[in-house]
């Protein structure tokens, strides 16, 4: 399993990378390889649409199971990803790049620091794996 | 082996019939009308009844073996439920005719709402739900209809298990409710703190399946639907596991406000392919005047010389029709036949037996297979379809080994809180002779997943057609009977 080290991850295996006030989100490589291979993925939110944390903002289906995809920030949406619904098998072969979900305009960027770093976050998926 | 399909199998100008010569003057088909893009199979009446007949031979289901779909309760449907809903007396009858003309249709519907009113422990009950996530839809709307009705109007959430089937919260979501996720402890219990954490007056409800998907009765029931009840909010019964508690327990008694009864599982019905289902709806007194229209009463009491006169009637406050007519007639009959022929004690047996043959199966399986809530189950249990010392193995590995051993596999990958979850529910109705032999295959498959993963792997060997690729016949649907030539 894949780790990159300079992101941020939610208990519900959702990553946010951080620029200055732009957040961009994307599901791990733990949640690709726990849904197996992914038919399908939309992106729920649109761009210009204020989202809060903890809103469900997309939704990835595999042949095992359908997971809505939760933003753990809140902000405006700036960008979203409109390939992924051509080739949704991206978020198996690439998770922390070109699968990337969308891009949000943090109003709160104090609701990062609830998130676990990647050493954190590492531990959390082995704790859950035999 | 590959199958040939109709087209295949057509030979130009072959034909089933011949017809006699006619006796008017033959005119040329109007050539607007042909159709070069419709190539219809062209065969004989031999043809077409082998091959059909053939394909049907390769198909598997209840009445070929076991089929262990857990939550779904595929038990053997009797053939007499057959026999009763083809007499002439129902088969023939038509939805629009007069209710008095019906009458013995109708008192068997009656007759069926007050067993299921008995077996469950609610107030009323209406046959008319089309099947399960019907019935479900239905409980979700008389939810809504009953805080409406008090002017309640915060009420925005339903509270849904983690271990709920996807149904629940598709149809609190469909119904305009957010639908908000309730964890399982480390038992397999609602997780009660968070449940109380959760609970206040924006609780709609709070959908229950007990016992729940892991097959594990919620030994803390009494104090979740206390929780739900103190907040103001409705506990709803998806009655999908009430295979594990006919004549035990009673979700009315219980405290439980309304639910499902899934017909085609719990009451032998044909499920599938062999449908269709019937999902009615139970309540609490309190909710009676919610319940869809029509529900069948007795109009006029009957006397020593005369029955009752049966007819339909609206409950006040209805949530309005929700099928055509009067729900799946041929299931209720069939429904009903099931019911008198087990009585009163027999519905108690096939609980008994159900739980007792899914214990009997897991105590020969766990050890080989991981066992993540280590509790005695139901009617079904949940186990773990992957190994740590076998890692390339998963749970669909075992499913389609399983085929190879002639057994239907068991569901996969749900309930979603288990890890490459295998659910298995063997039902009364087998017998332990083939309870043995499923644990010998899947004791047999464990094995192989240590010692020959590869035949696992690239299971099925037996089958008419090996593995299926799953993510092509999600993404790229051909949905026509033939491909088209330039395609």
């Amino acid at each position: 399993m894949k780790i990159q080290p300079t992101l941020k991850y939610t208990n519900s295996d959702e990553w946010v990378a951080v620029e200055g006030k732009t957040a961009t989100l994307g599901v791990s490589d733990y949640a690709q390889d726990q849904l197996s291979d992914v038919v399908f993925v939309e992106v729920s939110a649109n761009v210009g649409d204020i989202i809060k944390k903890n809103s469900a903002v997309a939704t990835v289906e595999s042949v095992k199971a359908a997971s809505d995809v939760i933003s753990p920030v809140s902000g405006k949406v700036i960008a979203v990803n409109e390939v992924l619904s051509t080739t949704p098998e991206q978020v198996n072969s690439d998770p922390f790049g070109a699968a990337w979900l969308l891009k949000v305009e943090l109003s709160d960027p104090a609701e990062l620091d609830n998130l676990m770093d990647a050493e954190a976050y590492e531990k959390y998926c082995a704790d859950r794996s035999h | 082996m590959t199958e040939p399909t109709i087209y295949e199998l057509s030979s130009t100008g072959r034909v089933g019939v011949e017809y006699p010569l006619p006796d008017v003057p033959l005119t040329d088909f109007p050539v607007e009308l042909l159709r070069e893009d419709l190539p219809l199979p062209e065969l004989s009446e031999v043809d077409v009844v082998r091959h059909f007949t053939h394909l049907s031979s390769l198909n598997y289901c209840i009445d070929t073996g076991l089929y262990p779909l857990g939550s779904c309760t595929m038990k053997y449907n009797p053939k007499i439920n057959e026999e009763t809903a083809r007499l002439p007396g129902f088969a023939h009858t038509h939805p629009l005719q007069p209710a008095e003309t019906v009458q013995v249709n109708l008192a068997l519907m009656f007759e069926l709402q007050e067993f299921l009113k008995e077996i469950s422990g609610f107030a009323g009950v209406c046959l008319e739900p089309a099947a399960g996530a019907q019935g479900e839809m239905v409980g979700v709307m008389i939810i809504r209809a009953y805080h409406r009705s008090r002017g309640d109007s915060k009420r925005v959430k339903m509270l849904i298990p983690d271990s709920a089937h996807g149904t629940n919260p598709a149809s609190s979501a469909m119904s305009g409710f957010e639908v908000v996720p309730v964890p399982s402890d480390a038992s397999g219990n609602v997780d009660l703190a968070a449940l109380k954490a959760i609970c206040d007056d924006t609780v709609a409800g709070l959908m229950l399946t007990n016992p729940n998907t892991l097959g594990l009765f919620d030994e803390n029931v009494l104090e979740v639907i206390k929780t739900v009840h103190a907040a103001g909010g409705l506990v709803y019964g998806d009655g999908a596991n009430l295979n594990a508690l006919l004549g035990i327990a009673r979700p009315g008694d219980l405290g439980f406000d309304l639910m499902h009864f899934n017909l085609h599982k719990t009451f032998s019905t044909p499920h599938g392919g062999g449908g269709p289902g019937s999902g009615p709806v139970g309540v609490t007194k309190k909710l009676i005047d919610f319940l869809p229209t029509p529900v069948v009463a007795v109009i006029e009491e009957g006397s020593e010389e005369l029955p009752p006169l049966y007819g339909f009637t609206t409950p006040k406050q209805t949530i309005g029709r929700v099928k055509s007519f009067y729900g799946q007639f041929g299931m209720i009959v069939r429904a009903f036949t099931y019911i008198r022929m087990q009585g009163p004690d027999g519905l108690k047996k096939v609980s008994q037996y159900a739980v007792l043959n899914a214990n009997y199966l897991l105590s020969r399986l766990q050890g080989a297979y991981v066992l993540p809530y280590k509790r005695r189950c139901m009617h079904e249990f949940v186990l773990e379809g992957c190994w740590a010392d076998a890692p390339e193995v998963h749970a669909m590995d075992v499913a389609k080994r399983l085929m190879d051993y002639k057994f239907h596999p068991p569901t996969n990958y749900f309930p979603l809180i288990v890890h490459e979850a295998l659910m298995i529910e063997p039902t009364e109705t087998e017998s332990m002779q083939t309870l043995d032999l499923f644990a010998d295959a899947m004791l047999k498959i464990a094995e192989e997943a240590h010692t020959h993963p590869e035949l696992l792997k690239s299971a099925p060997h037996d089958t008419p057609i090996s593995r299926l690729d799953e993510v092509k016949a999600a993404k790229d649907l051909v949905l026509c009977c033939w491909i088209p030539e330039d395609n």
